[in-house]
């Protein structure tokens, strides 16, 4: 892509993994192409399926084998290609230098371990650090994520914590390197509103802090318009559109994008009908020729239908994938 | 609420749950849930009320009391002027086919071993003696109410995709003509780009039909979208109840403002939120005294901690806080 962030932090090129089923070859991430600069939030959104979770799992190759499968492009950390190091190199990467939050803190969190071993071990791991120090490190680490009285939540379990408690301890671990790339992959769906927000803002004061590269996986744009810089948006294993958020949440240049833009319901425009999309989201295992968006495009023309359109800049630093724009 | 409202359908007064937990090694120490403590609401024929509060708050429970599934502790529920809570048996049946129910999740609540047109057909065969032919006839129709192709009716829940499927279970919620549906979360587990056309078919249905709904949603801008009145609950009290622009365009209780404001527009020139609120919320099972919400509450006052803030006109709508007294 014609885009360049300055010295990015992360650089993705043409990333490309495969998941092989009964009903087929499934091109999860189907030649995705972004970076992501220190201190700059990206936003990856896109129904389910459309690949942004893969895409994650792919930066740090974590993607379910032997199903899923990594087959071709580059990510690049500071220079360095993750995807030819051998596997124990991989493991000093991750946690170290790309950290990631899921959305349920549980699946992060071992049940029969306090939260004390827990932080302590990733503080341990990273730091070398033992004894009065360790503890100490563990402590201002809760602290950091603003857990009410640390030292005593050490010694809890994750039952006894709160939904918004434990993504925080997850937070916390995160950043006990720091890393330089943290993922979020909807790190805030399993939370309530007030929660949402406490924990939206936490996330923003700890990048600053730690001049953070963010990656963060949502399908809700209101928090888009409030966390990221950039967005990119995915549609069926691609990115179709990419660029500013205001640029984009002003100017979409693609009709999918235009499209979601237009059939959320936002508030005072209570008497105003939603424009829905029609039809459902593709089926991978069965994509035909051409843009998979162009079955329930209401611009599709015929040669959207043969030919996959390419990539090309319409702005700056804005780009698309759609035959509507396309040179 | 003012006078020159229609006749309410639904009417809810002092509406209470409580739970009983038992605690302590023999569990011979029983405590109290107060789920929902004392709510009182109604719904016209042909509007929508949508009840909002974050989980825990007693927008469930109640959706159950209403729906008959759970016998409230105290308090009345009034359908069409009758108390529903002393119908006799062969009323309660009529209730329960006025009132029916979709939920979040279309993958759990269709038999995955049923074809669609039992489904469908299911309490039509349960409550009334029609024909196979008109039972047809009535599947064929509802499909079609909710935009489905007759073949549908063939096939099995795993053949559709679950916006799809959200449509089966709402043409088996119209199946017997209610004139109360309780949509609990409706589109939440829904793709974004789906939602738009489940909630443009919702409010299609209710022009057409002059069904009410009780809409059950976390996504505000939604439930503004869909509501003609809103309530809010937080700890099993409503604190703000009233005409659907008044309370999510200008909300007055300062729950209901944090709420509004945590809720993320889409818009790229509102401030981020400085409404944050610290705190989360206290168990139900031991909840503040006085305002349940003044220990988060940016504006507390003295009295906020021992007195309990009524529901008082102001502005098109009901409030209970202290700030307005």
């Amino acid at each position: 892509m014609p885009l360049s962030t300055e010295r990015p932090v992360v650089a993705v090129r043409d990333l490309r993994t495969h998941i092989v089923t009964r009903w087929g070859t499934i091109r999860a991430v189907d030649g995705v192409s972004f970076e992501v600069g220190e201190g700059e939030t990206l936003g990856l959104v896109g129904e389910s399926g459309s690949g942004k979770s893969m895409t994650c799992l792919s930066l740090i190759r974590l993607v379910p084998r032997p199903a899923a499968r990594i087959v071709g492009g580059e990510v690049r950390l500071d220079g360095d290609d993750l995807l030819v190091l051998r596997e124990e190199e991989m493991q000093q990467i991750r946690g170290r230098k790309v950290a990631m939050i899921l959305q349920d803190p549980m699946s992060s969190l071992n049940p029969v371990f306090s939260i004390g071993m827990q932080v302590r071990e990733a503080a341990a791991m990273y730091h070398h650090l033992r004894g009065r120090p360790l503890l100490e490190r563990a402590a201002s680490l809760l602290a950091a994520v603003r857990i009410p009285s640390p030292e005593a939540r050490l010694r809890a379990f994750p039952h006894q914590l709160s939904g918004g408690m434990r993504q925080r301890v997850v937070g916390a671990m995160a950043i006990a390197a720091p890393p330089r790339l943290l993922i979020a992959d909807e790190p805030t769906t399993s939370l309530d509103l007030t929660i949402q927000a406490q924990y939206l803002g936490l996330l923003k004061d700890l990048q600053r802090a730690h001049r953070l590269a963010m990656i963060f996986v949502t399908h809700n744009l209101g928090i888009v318009a409030r966390m990221c810089d950039r967005v990119a948006v995915m549609y069926a294993g691609r990115i179709v559109e990419m660029g500013p958020v205001r640029r984009i949440f002003r100017e979409p240049a693609h009709p999918y994008t235009r499209a979601l833009l237009a059939s959320i319901p936002r508030l005072g425009a209570r008497h105003d009908r939603l424009t829905a999309i029609e039809g459902q989201p593709p089926d991978l295992a069965n994509l035909a020729a051409g843009c998979a968006f162009a079955p329930r495009c209401p611009d599709a023309m015929d040669r959207c239908r043969v030919e996959a359109p390419p990539d090309h800049a319409v702005g700056e630093r804005h780009v698309t994938r759609c035959w509507l724009s396309a040179p | 609420m003012t006078a020159d409202r229609p006749r309410a359908l639904l009417e809810v007064a002092g509406l209470t749950k409580h739970f009983p937990v038992r605690q302590g090694l023999l569990g011979l120490h029983t405590a109290m849930v107060r789920a929902v403590d004392g709510i009182s609401f109604d719904i016209a024929p042909g509007t929508t009320l949508g009840l909002v509060g974050e989980s825990g708050c007693g927008k469930t429970t109640t959706s159950k009391m209403v729906l008959g599934l759970e016998r409230p502790t105290a308090g009345a529920i009034r359908w069409d002027g009758e108390d529903v809570l002393t119908l006799g048996r062969e009323a309660m049946r009529r209730y329960r086919r006025a009132v029916q129910a979709v939920f979040q999740d279309p993958y759990a609540s269709l038999d995955p071993r049923m074809r669609v047109g039992t489904i469908v057909a299911e309490p039509i065969v349960i409550n009334e003696r029609a024909s196979a032919a008109e039972r047809r006839r009535r599947v064929m129709e509802l499909l079609g109410l909710v935009g489905l192709p007759e073949r549908a009716a063939t096939l099995f829940p795993h053949e559709f995709s679950g916006g799809q499927r959200q449509r089966v279970a709402i043409a088996r919620a119209l199946a017997l003509s209610p004139r109360l549906v309780v949509l609990d979360e409706p589109v939440s587990a829904l793709d974004v780009s789906i939602r738009a056309q489940i909630l443009n078919l919702l409010r299609d249905l209710q022009a057409r039909l002059g069904v009410s709904y009780l809409f059950i949603a976390h996504d505000l801008a939604a439930v503004a979208h869909m509501s003609h009145t809103i309530a809010v609950m937080y700890l099993g009290k409503i604190v703000e109840w009233g005409d659907a622009d008044a309370v999510s365009l200008s909300p007055r209780h300062p729950y209901t403002q944090a709420l509004f404001a945590a809720a993320l527009p889409i818009d790229l020139d509102s401030p981020a939120p400085d409404a944050v609120l610290a705190g989360e919320v206290p168990s139900p099972l031991d909840p503040p005294g006085g305002c349940r919400f003044h220990p988060r509450c940016p504006h507390a006052m003295a009295r906020c901690a021992t007195e309990e803030p009524v529901l008082r006109a102001e502005d098109n709508r009901l409030v209970a806080c202290h700030l307005y007294d």
